[in-house]
């Protein structure tokens, strides 16, 4: 058929390199090379992992943050996979989604840093090698991005609308490009914004992860977190305020390549038909649209995906998990049965294991433990509360400050507050401070901003009429706050509190022992016992704890948080 | 006379004893379909034509493979469907357009999914894109068109697939009526002049005039469950002019077949004694009090005077059919009009209601509402007796899913409580989900 028949907007262009394409060109061989330097570490011998080889000049920052953020990077494909998978199975399959929705509930509920000791066996696999340190600081920042990121796509194929299903069925798209075509854009708003949330926690434990001694096992892996260890070890507060800069632009980078055109190309593919006023803008996106170099790749990935699309014709079955017909009663009845089986014989061996090497008067204070860190954490969160929230309104009412102080507030969640940890301990260590008390305000430190950022966006959404009504009628003063500005953002309000909660009980564990030189500082709590229990290389102990905070976790999110949240919805939300 | 005369012997369809019953969670069966059976030839535009709840969507769901029938067979071409075939197409209500993707990529999903050559695929897209007037918007996106537009993209999507059976469920509900009709003659034109590769066409609809105006044969349905009642042949020449007076003429007779069947089951309970517990199964449908007054109010005043034809009142409202019937069934059922032969008639009640003032309606609506509600009798009955005059909706909830699925149950308390506010027989606290006889006044 010939070219003039078809449309302009069709007809393919022929390639001329760009100004973009010399952007994305100096970017993407950048990225290649950086990439390749980095392969090389993986074979060093473990030997010359030690907290010796890190250097704390100013100049070999660039190299380790680069390496920390590269972490980063393969652990949120990996967690990307994870999602993928996972969550895909869970939404296709009733019965499977029986164990792995719980499963991932629990998951998410362990804290982070507990996953640790699995680095024994991820050096057992490379025997040797720093690949196996590699994978094991991966695997920790992996743990502390991919279930929630999991739970959001599984949320989204639960809840794709049911015409838009139909029609995918109706025109015989087959199960691979279902995915491609449906599922993954549907699910990418939701999933993008997981990301971040992810990203944020991630910055935290690959920090965490790089230095990390498990009993006799000590790993220093060469990037910020080791970076930053070995500073506190040399007591160099320069050096800290070096590793800081080194971060913040670390973090300021990967914003505007990787989360910018992100969020930018979520817009994209919500749902709501309408088009939206105000587009986020990014110069990234500009470039991977405009760059014929980038487009030519991202052809490249579309074609691959579309030799796939016929694979496994018109699904002929009704996905129609939730409905068992009566024929599949029984199969669900030996399901049911094996997997409960199974989880009670866990649960009984891992009961035995740990009482075989700890006495219950050890596990009633091991629980007595977990109520102190629990004091801390509601009382932090009603700390930042009472700080946060009468600012975040006064903020998002003035669309102008809102504009400059959000994004601000969102850097600040996502800004590893353990690198500012030393700096407090100086403090405390110098003054001679009580560490019982002034440890805990580390834990919100970083956390803290999750309040604050969503507080401003519930302000933000207050209707103007609303606002005018107020004016109008002269409300004022308290009653104007509990009228109008607390009802409004309470719902905003509490998935701040809920994140900053659980990022709290993560971060327990990092802020309740603190080192500065040979100075210990440690504060009494269940945080501090597990990072104990590691550092000690006592399986039983660790095990124990963690078992005693999943628990705590469980229990506050299903008896406190969840149905406030409910109660929330159902009263305040202005549909 | 015919738009198509050439209709071949050979059925492209048959749906014979098609049932489709759901079950609910404690195991009961609810029908939606029962028995239903129809025959599509090829060059045909069949109607089915119903209230909500009839099932009709359901069937059309049937016959799409999207989902399988609890009783009877759906044969396509002789075979039986089995998921979804190759040669039905579906034209979806709310367009079911992929946001994601541009016009083109939309109206070649179909294409791609049977993996055909690129250049052969975008060569057909293109030619359905032009064919149904969508030319230069082929790299818009469905965000950036107007509901029309993106309906078009619809059908594009459909055509583009050469189907032997083009499925439509209500594919100009969403639009206003304005677009509508341009969609509609549009679409009539193509069709009359064969220039779209369809077989035959399957439409959804709960607008009568449009039904009669598009297609060749209908299909009344009943509601719950959907049964065909009755079929009519519709041989008029097209273009059909909604003031024709053929036209007219069948669009009442419909009316007139659609409201018939309801009053039937309806007669034979007003013989029996009102007892709450026993018959507080009615399903009710919310329909706003201001709905109910303003359709007594109309009836009631010139020309009408307390008789009216009903698509001559939903006409003078600007209100569809399905808008109307159950504002008219709720009147019924509160025995504040009569609907029969397409008519609806207020009864004394009525009449009184349309005279009163405000506090002497609420009296009115009340006393209706105790008499003729079982339910609102049973609820009051239940706050009297109580010493602390409270009963959670969880209790008559449990008590009305022994009866109907959840999602009607819980449709039935949404009716009652509305009503029972405006007449003030009861208060109800949605915070604490909670029965009250207690008024803040």
């Amino acid at each position: 058929m010939s070219t003039e028949r078809l449309p302009i907007s069709v007809l393919r262009h022929r390639f001329f390199p760009g100004r973009w394409d010399l952007v994305a060109f100096v970017l993407v061989f950048g990225a290649l090379a950086f990439l390749a330097h980095s392969a090389v570490g993986l074979t060093h011998p473990l030997s010359r992992l030690t907290s010796e080889s890190i250097s704390l000049s100013p100049w070999a920052l660039p190299d380790y943050a680069a390496q920390t953020a590269l972490r980063m990077l393969v652990a949120m494909v990996a967690s990307l996979v994870f999602t993928f998978t996972y969550a895909t199975l869970a939404a296709k399959s009733r019965r499977a989604a029986a164990v792995l929705i719980p499963l991932l509930d629990i998951l998410q509920s362990v804290p982070i840093l507990g996953f640790s000791f699995t680095i024994v066996f991820f050096l057992s696999l490379t025997p040797g090698r720093a690949a196996g340190a590699e994978m094991a600081a991966v695997f920790l920042v992996f743990t502390s991005q991919a279930w929630n990121m999991a739970f959001s796509f599984y949320h989204s194929l639960r809840s794709i609308p049911a015409e838009l299903d139909e029609a995918a069925r109706a025109f015989h798209l087959g199960p691979w490009m279902r995915f491609w075509r449906l599922e993954v854009p549907f699910a990418m708003p939701a999933l993008i914004w997981n990301m971040m949330m992810s990203m944020s926690g991630g910055w935290f434990f690959v920090v965490a992860a790089e230095a990390i001694s498990v009993g006799n096992t000590t790993v220093t892996l060469p990037g910020i977190g080791s970076y930053i260890a070995r500073a506190i070890a040399a007591r160099d507060l320069g050096a800290i305020g070096w590793a800081v800069a080194a971060m913040t632009l670390v973090i300021l980078i990967y914003d505007q390549v990787i989360f910018r055109p992100l969020i930018a190309s979520a817009d994209w593919f919500r749902l709501e038909q309408e088009a939206r006023l105000t587009p986020t803008r990014s110069w990234a996106l500009t470039m991977m649209r405009r760059s014929r170099l980038l487009a030519f790749g991202g052809n490249a990935f579309s074609g691959l995906v579309r030799l796939g699309f016929n694979r496994g014709s018109a699904p002929q079955h009704r996905w129609r998990p939730w409905r068992a017909g009566p024929r599949g009663r029984l199969g669900d009845v030996l399901w049911f049965t094996g997997v409960a089986a199974l989880a009670g014989f866990v649960i009984w061996r891992t009961g035995q294991y740990i009482l075989a090497h700890v006495t219950p008067l050890q596990v009633l204070h091991v629980v007595g433990l977990g109520g102190l860190t629990l004091l801390r954490v509601l009382v932090l969160i009603a700390l930042a509360s009472v700080i946060w929230v009468p600012i975040g309104v006064y903020i998002g009412l003035r669309p102008r400050v809102a504009a400059a102080i959000q994004p601000v507030a969102q850097f600040l969640a996502a800004f590893p507050a353990n690198l500012l940890f030393p700096v407090a301990v100086s403090a405390i260590v110098t003054y001679k401070l009580n560490p019982n008390i002034w440890l805990s305000p580390l834990m919100i430190l970083g956390t803290q901003w999750y309040i604050l950022f969503n507080v401003i966006a519930g302000a933000s959404s207050l209707s103007s009429e609303l606002k005018e009504v107020g004016s109008n009628f002269r409300v004022r003063g308290w009653l104007w706050w509990r009228r109008i500005a607390l009802p409004a953002i309470f719902p905003f309000y509490l998935t701040g509190a809920i994140t900053a909660a659980g990022g709290s009980w993560n971060a327990s564990i990092v802020a309740e022992v603190a080192d500065w030189g040979h100075h210990h500082l440690v504060a009494a709590g269940l945080g501090a016992y597990i990072a104990q229990a590691t550092a000690a290389g006592s399986f039983a102990r660790t095990v124990l704890g963690i078992v005693v905070m999943s628990v705590i976790v469980v229990t506050l999110n299903r008896v406190l948080w969840r149905p406030l949240y409910a109660r929330a919805e159902r009263k305040y939300r202005i549909s | 006379m015919n738009a198509n005369p050439q209709i071949h012997a050979e059925p492209l369809l048959q749906v014979q004893g098609v049932g489709k019953s759901f079950w609910k969670s404690d195991g009961d069966e609810v029908v939606v379909l029962d028995d239903v059976s129809l025959t599509l030839r090829r060059g045909e535009i069949v109607g089915l034509l119903g209230r909500s709840g009839s099932g009709k969507s359901t069937l059309l769901r049937l016959i799409a493979g999207l989902d399988a029938p609890t009783q009877g067979a759906v044969r396509y071409l002789g075979a039986p469907v089995a998921g979804p075939a190759a040669g039905i197409a579906m034209v979806f209500q709310g367009f079911a357009l992929f946001p994601w993707l541009t016009v083109l990529g939309n109206v070649q999903l179909g294409l791609e999914a049977m993996r055909m050559p690129e250049a052969q695929m975008r060569k057909r897209s293109l030619e359905a894109i032009d064919l149904i007037g969508l030319d230069g918007y082929e790299s818009a996106y469905p965000r950036e068109l107007s509901g029309g537009m993106r309906q078009r993209v619809g059908f594009a999507r459909a055509l583009v697939v050469h189907p032997n059976i083009l499925l439509m469920d209500e594919p100009f509900s969403a639009l206003d009526v304005l677009t509508a009709e341009t969609l509609r003659t549009d679409f009539l034109e193509l069709w009359s002049q064969g220039e779209l590769p369809i077989g035959s066409v399957l439409l959804v609809t709960h607008n009568i005039e449009e039904a009669v105006q598009m297609c060749d044969r209908l299909l009344i349905f009943s509601t719950h469950p959907g049964r065909v009642v009755s079929e009519i042949p519709v041989d008029l020449p097209q273009p059909r002019g909604a003031l024709d007076p053929a036209v007219r003429a069948l669009v009442d007779r419909v009316y007139v077949e659609m409201t018939a069947r309801p009053r039937i089951a309806r007669a034979g309970q007003r013989a029996e004694p009102v007892a709450a517990v026993a018959r507080i199964d009615m399903p009710l449908e919310h329909v706003s009090t201001n709905l109910l007054s303003g359709l007594i109010e109309a009836v009631s005043a010139p020309p009408y005077e307390g008789r009216a034809d009903l698509p001559a009142i939903a006409q003078a409202l600007h209100m569809e059919a399905d808008d109307l019937f159950p504002v008219a069934e709720a009147l019924q059922t509160l025995r504040l009009a009569e609907v029969e032969g397409g008519d609806i008639r207020l009864t004394d009640a009525g009449l009184a209601f349309a005279r009163s003032e405000t506090d002497e309606r609420k009296n009115l609506f009340a006393h209706q509402l105790l008499a003729h509600v079982p339910l609102a009798a049973h609820v009051r009955h239940v706050l009297d007796e109580r010493s602390a005059h409270l009963a959670p909706k969880s209790r008559f909830l449990d008590e009305l899913e022994d009866y109907m699925t959840e999602q009607s149950a819980e449709q039935t308390l949404r009716a009652l409580i509305s009503w029972g506010r405006y007449a003030e027989i009861f208060a109800y606290d949605d915070q604490r989900q909670l029965f009250s006889l207690e008024n803040p006044a």
